[in-house]
């Protein structure tokens, strides 16, 4: 029986390979971000949100994704970029996060989607960690494709619970 | 190829707990004295099954004990062993070894050996213990019937002392033929005595003066040996012994039985009263972190339903399928008359459409009452009984007037009471809790009672039933009921409340709920940390329930639990906050109403009140929780929900009322956080999110913006 599932997770492992390293970019302004694309479960339009009682700025709200309450976090917001407002172009990327206890599913705001890159280990730079608007902690890294400079965002850093929950208290203290 | 054994562990550990509560109920049914033989095959029914599935599975352990249990209840079962308070009590108390272990084993948690030993001797006690009771004869029978038996099994033998009368071969016998005789049971060695061999002179040659000591190992019985020397009995002596077993276990039966039976008793008893006596805190609160600990799995856990509730289902489901096909059918026509319209309309094309359109609207009608049977039937194979949770009770009861000295009575009503899976596992622990309160604090020891002359046993009443889509659990006693002096200095005490405040008795009587609260004057194990109550009520508002208790001093009081039926739909009253919509449960609102500003009072400038006929309650303004702008001030004509928080009404001004409906609950923290004042999210006809309002979440920001200065009144 196990001669004839080799083949099979042979496969599995090559076809697993190709996904391994692409990366999803979409645009905030002029700059360009990357997530890994195995993370990413869908690419929806902008549409109206609920919004969430005393939740942080970044927190735009949840909505129904097919029976599913998701939420929304402005990538914008979450960096500290000036926002925009929203057009036909705005997408939100709905990506499923690890978190301590479990996967969880949120989407992010975006400017726009740009392009699906092939980048190798090796060619992911560690960022330089000065005069960097965004916590070092939330970058992967940084690649360079066709003379653009991408920056690859951990997924799992960036949307962490724990964020949300300082950012929650923090705007309950002030007021928010 | 090997099996996977895991993947049906889960369905052994569901069994096994299940035939665990049979054993219990019906341990605790059976009568002392003349055990009912239908309940003890029950319960030996329920100890098979486990300890079989435990075998099969590799939970040696768990089936080696189940094993020992089994025998005694055997023993029971022929009537071959009276069915004493303390046997009962021992298989009660091994009922909850076993759970342990099956707890244990099913959380690869480390087992408590001690407890297991103990127990074990016990119950060995108990069996090998029959012999105190019979008379001494019987007693060394049995010895040797056991030991007969055990020599049957196995390679042992006897030892045969032969010592034949001289006259012996005068009847015609010869020793000769009958050892020929015994050799055919097995391997025969003999040792011959010739030591009153008479000098030669004097040897008379009929005589016999010869003596043998034969060893016979074999599986021969000791009535084959009997037999061969059946013509011979009275002209000899002859004595026929077991020999010892290669494991000197046992030596003769009459040396057996006394010593050990003495260690035995010893150990039966100081192993089990020394767990019990030095740490009953310990114990306690072992079989709390137990109750704690498999939380996590059991709420994954699979259901058991009814194949009556699934062939519903699957009913309706078929006249959903019918539904559909007749809607399209509709529509199809619709389609085919439309065209025909196109060709050149007539007035009977019109006619056909009016008559397809009727068609279509009943077949809407019929999906919506398809849809409603199809959800309530789904909801239903969530529904359990509520005698899941009421079965412990007996246990409980039986077990804590035991310990409390006092007679109680139980009187359970409305088991079939169905009810949510999950809100049932939830409501144990807090039944348990009020239970365990009742039988402590409410009803009194039997002769304070006779002193106030009521009955000397008490009673306690656990009643449910359904009201209106809510579950009603009532636990009513009829013990001292509350004392309102001793609870009031107590939290005057405590600092819940200050001396100057003044309560009703309702209120006093719900200041049990508040934590750090108990008026037990000893803390005992049973209950009396004051740390329940206000946990209970916590644990039922958690699940969307409410708790009240009503109390006569002298005759006892009455805790009403209110339940949602199920935690997955809520009826809901939807209203407007901003430009979102929100649900309110309906359960925590007692009344809407337009507000008039002359009721309208401010308290220190801070706060607001409303007179509510002759009531003062807080005003809570929902857009200064939820940190919006505050659209008038003035808030005459605003709309006001009047919620019941912590037995208490609080007035909610919202923007706009709009109407009730059924929500189905979906979880906010799923994919994000907890929101304070949220209980959780649903999805509108619309398709667009409401969240569901947390209305204790609600007041607790409004306290904590109102500290902070963020509300200003």
């Amino acid at each position: 029986m196990s001669t004839s599932l080799e083949p099979v997770s042979d496969d599995v492992e090559t076809s697993a390979d190709i996904y391994q390293n692409q990366y999803l970019t979409f645009l905030l302004g002029e700059e360009e971000y990357g997530v890994d694309i195995l993370r990413v479960q869908e690419i929806r339009g902008w549409d109206s949100v609920t919004t969430i009682p005393n939740a942080p700025a970044f927190i735009k709200g949840v909505i129904n994704l097919r029976g599913t309450i998701v939420s929304i976090l402005d990538l914008r917001e979450r960096f500290g970029i000036e926002s925009v407002d929203y057009n036909e172009l705005t997408v939100v990327v709905v990506l499923r996060v690890k978190g301590e206890e479990r996967e969880r599913i949120m989407g992010v705001v975006v400017d726009a989607v740009s392009e699906v890159y092939h980048i190798a280990e090796n060619d992911l730079k560690d960022p330089p960690d000065l005069g960097y608007a965004i916590n070092m902690d939330y970058m992967k890294g940084m690649a360079t494709v066709d003379n653009k400079m991408i920056s690859i965002l951990d997924i799992d850093q960036l949307m962490s619970l724990k964020d949300i929950d300082d950012a929650t208290e923090s705007g309950e203290k002030v007021g928010v | 190829m090997s099996i996977d054994m895991s993947q049906f562990h889960e369905a052994f550990f569901e069994e096994s707990f299940e035939g665990l509560g049979i054993m219990e109920s019906e341990l605790l049914t059976l009568d002392v004295g003349a055990g009912d033989v239908e309940i003890i095959n029950t319960i030996f029914r329920a100890a098979h099954s486990i300890k079989g599935g435990a075998g099969t599975f590799g939970f040696m352990n768990v089936s080696e004990f189940t094993h020992v249990m089994e025998t005694l209840l055997d023993e029971m079962r022929d009537g071959s062993r009276d069915v004493t308070q303390f046997a009962v009590d021992s298989l009660l108390e091994s009922v909850d070894v076993l759970r342990t272990m099956l707890e244990s084993a099913r959380d690869d948690a480390e087992m408590d050996e001690d407890m297991v030993a103990a127990r074990y001797a016990v119950l060995n006690g108990i069996l090998k213990g029959s012999l105190e009771g019979a008379s001494s004869n019987e007693a060394e029978e049995s010895v040797v019937q056991a030991v007969e038996g055990d020599n049957s099994n196995g390679k042992v033998g006897w030892q045969i002392t032969f010592i034949p009368h001289t006259d012996l071969l005068m009847a015609g016998n010869d020793p000769v033929r009958m050892f020929r005789a015994l050799s055919e049971f097995g391997e025969l060695t003999s040792v011959v005595d010739c030591s009153s061999l008479q000098p030669f002179t004097e040897l008379v040659p009929e005589d016999l003066y010869l003596s043998w000591v034969l060893t016979l190992t074999g599986t021969a019985a000791k009535a084959d040996i009997e037999e061969v020397f059946e013509w011979v009995e009275d002209d000899c002596d002859l004595t026929i012994t077991p020999l010892p077993k290669l494991e000197p276990s046992q030596n003769t039966p009459t040396v057996v039985a006394e010593p050990a039976l003495e260690t035995i008793q010893s150990a039966a008893v100081s192993p089990v009263k020394k767990v019990l006596e030095e740490s009953p805190v310990s114990s306690n609160a072992a079989a709390q972190k137990a109750a704690v600990k498999p939380k996590k799995t059991t709420e994954s856990a699979s259901i058991r339903v009814g194949i009556d509730k699934v062939d519903e289902i699957i009913n309706l489901v078929g006249e959903l399928v019918i539904t559909q096909s007749m809607l399209d059918q509709a529509g199809e026509d619709l389609e085919v008359n439309a065209e025909a319209a196109s060709m050149g309309g007539d007035s009977q094309s019109q006619k056909r459409n009016a008559d397809i359109l009727l068609r279509l609207s009943k077949g809407l009608a019929q999906l919506e009452r398809n849809t409603r049977e199809l959800q309530d039937g789904v909801m239903r194979i969530r529904m359990l009984p509520i005698s899941f949770v009421f079965s412990r009770m007996p246990r409980l009861v039986h077990d804590l007037s035991a310990k409390l000295d006092k007679k109680i009575e139980l009187l359970v009503s409305g088991e079939e009471t169905e009810l949510d899976k999950t809100v049932m596992e939830n409501i144990g622990d807090p039944l348990v809790h009020l239970v365990r309160n009742a039988l402590d604090h409410g009803i009194e020891t039997p002769d304070v009672r006779l002193a106030a002359g009521k009955p000397e046993v008490g009673t306690l009443n656990l009643n449910a039933y359904h009201q209106g889509g809510n579950v009603i659990i009532e636990i009513k006693d009829d013990g001292a009921g509350i004392n309102k002096q001793k609870v009031r200095a107590k939290a005057i005490e405590k600092g819940v409340i200050s001396e100057t405040d003044n309560l009703t008795d309702s209120e006093i009587n719900h200041l049990i709920f508040a934590p750090g609260f108990s008026t037990a004057e000893v803390v005992s194990d049973v209950s009396g940390r004051g740390v329940g109550m206000d946990v209970v009520k916590t644990s039922i508002n958690k699940l969307g329930g409410r708790v009240v208790v009503e109390s006569e001093e002298g005759k006892g009081s009455v805790f009403t639990i209110r339940l949602p039926l199920t935690l997955a739909i809520l009826d809901g009253q939807l209203v407007t906050v901003g430009k979102e919509s929100y649900v309110i449960p309906l359960i925590a609102i007692i009344e809407s109403l337009q507000v008039d500003r002359s009721q309208i009072n401010a308290v220190a400038g801070k706060a607001e009140v409303y007179k509510l006929r002759d009531e003062y309650i807080p005003i809570i303004r929902a857009r200064a929780v939820f940190g919006l702008e505050e659209n008038n001030a003035d808030l005459h004509d605003s709309l006001m929900v009047v919620v019941e928080v912590d037995g208490a009404p609080v007035g909610i001004i919202v923007d706009d009322l709009q109407g009730q409906q059924q929500v189905v609950i979906k979880s906010l923290e799923t994919n994000y956080r907890k929101v304070e004042t949220m209980s959780g999210a649903t999805i509108l006809g619309d398709g667009t999110v409401a969240l569901i309002w947390d209305v204790n979440g609600m007041v607790n920001v409004h306290k904590k913006k109102l500290n902070n200065g963020v509300i200003k009144a």
